[in-house]
């Protein structure tokens, strides 16, 4: 190769290089963008909320329609066509506890699984079992009448209990601070309740679960957590609605 | 110290099959106990409480339950050889989704085809064929679901190979003719020593299933 064309690559190789510089400085200083579709009451989009502001990280909440779903929501979660969806710079990621690992993994602030790796298998089962099995039993009892109803919420009782270990003798699930398992249960002190009151049910009571309410008190005390939740009135017409559908 | 790594597993298991994939990748030495799953042993009960089943990985006496949340266990403890997740987050993301659809989908309408008969059956097998070709496009012309490297999704869903055979067989159907990428990845899958040695055979898989078919049927 001759000494000139020697040169002109170098400088070519020289000026990708530079620009490739700028680019990533002026993305640097424009700042991450953080888009989150979701539902005015849904308690899969409320965690995804909760862990941004726990990590700091600005976002803008664009709130669907179900009923008419946007061309955007069908384009980024074509699988499901569901909510809530993370759009990370116009990348989507969908399904609440996915979506929660990462954010975890982005932003390092304020982690919100453990470390050890045991303790991560820990909060991913416990994760698991109470967005399948707990989330499930509670329903089966709202539906439910007579005494097919009394026996589902000795059920989803029996499933609250292993909720109720976890949390024994600290402030939180994930110990002394706020986690990825507290904001998965975190729709118990919300939505339950309202459950429990369009169910006409009574599954967490204070004295079997001493230790869930107290958590209650200390999750509901954070005032984070409380300026994403929805109006009551909306959550309670949303199960009310739901419970009209079991009946018909 | 050593690690105590002991495995509770029954040898038709897809779940089963997930760890022993995983843990054969990392070349991870381990005792395999085999569970009777008419009588769990005590061990298993102990070690599962919730869900009373298998797998169980028992890492120096500490046990980690559910297949995907076990390999990613394996892949965070031994995390210096043959990564099964990718490093990006934004990958690793795509392969916790794509797992999760597997865990979701696939087993599910997997067990309307074997277990079920007439219209349930066939709304099943439309249901099970449909997740295929979802499946398949989401691997395009990859050669692995995660790109040149076999990792966790492959993982996932490799283990259902070995009960291709049955659910071809009662759902009358032929996965290389209804999605031949997915049939061409799975074999690929299969050259690897680490699948194919925690593989049972297809043919004895479709022995168990029949057996276990006919048990429903009588009650």
């Amino acid at each position: 190769m001759s000494y000139q064309l020697k040169r002109r690559r170098i400088s070519q190789f020289a000026q990708v290089l530079f620009l490739n510089f700028v680019r990533k400085t002026k993305e640097k200083e424009k700042g991450d963008e953080v888009k989150v579709i979701g539902g005015v009451k849904s308690r899969y989009c409320i965690r995804v909320q909760w862990a941004l502001k726990l990590k700091g990280v600005e976002y803008e909440y664009i709130i669907e329609d179900l009923k008419n779903k946007s061309p955007i929501l069908v384009k980024s979660n074509p699988v499901y066509k569901k909510v809530p969806v993370l759009l990370h710079n116009g990348k989507a990621i969908s399904e609440s506890l996915v979506i929660l690992e990462y954010i975890d993994e982005v932003w390092k602030e304020n982690p919100l699984l453990p470390q050890d790796p045991e303790e991560r298998a820990s909060a991913r089962f416990w994760a698991k079992f109470c967005d399948e099995n707990v989330i499930s039993e509670v329903w089966e009892a709202f539906g439910a009448q007579g005494e097919q109803k009394k026996k589902a919420i000795e059920s989803a009782q029996e499933s609250l209990t292993l909720l109720e270990r976890q949390v024994e003798g600290k402030k939180f699930f994930g110990g002394e601070k706020l986690g990825y398992l507290d904001l998965v249960v975190a729709w118990i002190p919300y939505w339950l309740s309202a459950i429990e009151e369009i169910g006409e049910m009574k599954l967490l009571e204070a004295e079997k679960f001493p230790s869930i309410h107290k958590w209650t008190r200390n999750f509901m005390d954070i005032a984070l957590i409380n300026q994403c939740l929805p109006a009551r009135e909306k959550v309670l017409k949303y199960f009310h609605g739901c419970l009209r559908s079991y009946v018909a | 110290m050593a690690d105590e790594v002991v495995l509770l597993d029954f040898w038709a298991s897809m779940f089963g099959m997930r760890v022993r994939v995983a843990l054969a990748e990392k070349g991870i030495k381990y005792e395999g106990k085999e569970e009777d799953l008419t009588n769990k042993s005590p061990l298993l009960l102990q070690m599962n409480p919730i869900h009373k089943k298998m797998p169980v990985l028992i890492h120096n006496g500490k046990p980690i339950c559910e297949s995907l949340i076990i390999v990613q266990y394996i892949d965070e403890v031994w995390h210096d050889r043959a990564p099964l997740l990718p490093s990006d987050p934004y990958q690793r993301a795509q392969a916790r989704f794509w797992a999760d659809f597997i865990d979701k989908k696939m087993y599910n309408s997997g067990w309307k085809v074997w277990t079920t008969k007439g219209e349930e059956q066939e709304a099943g097998k439309k249901e099970f064929l449909e997740n295929l070709k979802t499946l398949e496009a989401e691997l395009g012309d990859k050669p692995y679901f995660g790109g040149d490297r076999f990792g966790f999704v492959d993982i996932a869903f490799v283990v259902f190979y070995s009960w291709f055979h049955a659910y071809e067989t009662f759902g009358n159907f032929s996965v290389e003719a209804e999605c031949p990428k997915l049939l061409a990845w799975a074999r690929r899958c299969m050259e690897k020593e680490s699948v194919s040695k925690s593989l049972p055979d297809q043919k004895k898989v479709y022995e168990f299933v029949a057996q276990m078919r006919k048990k429903y049927e009588a009650e």
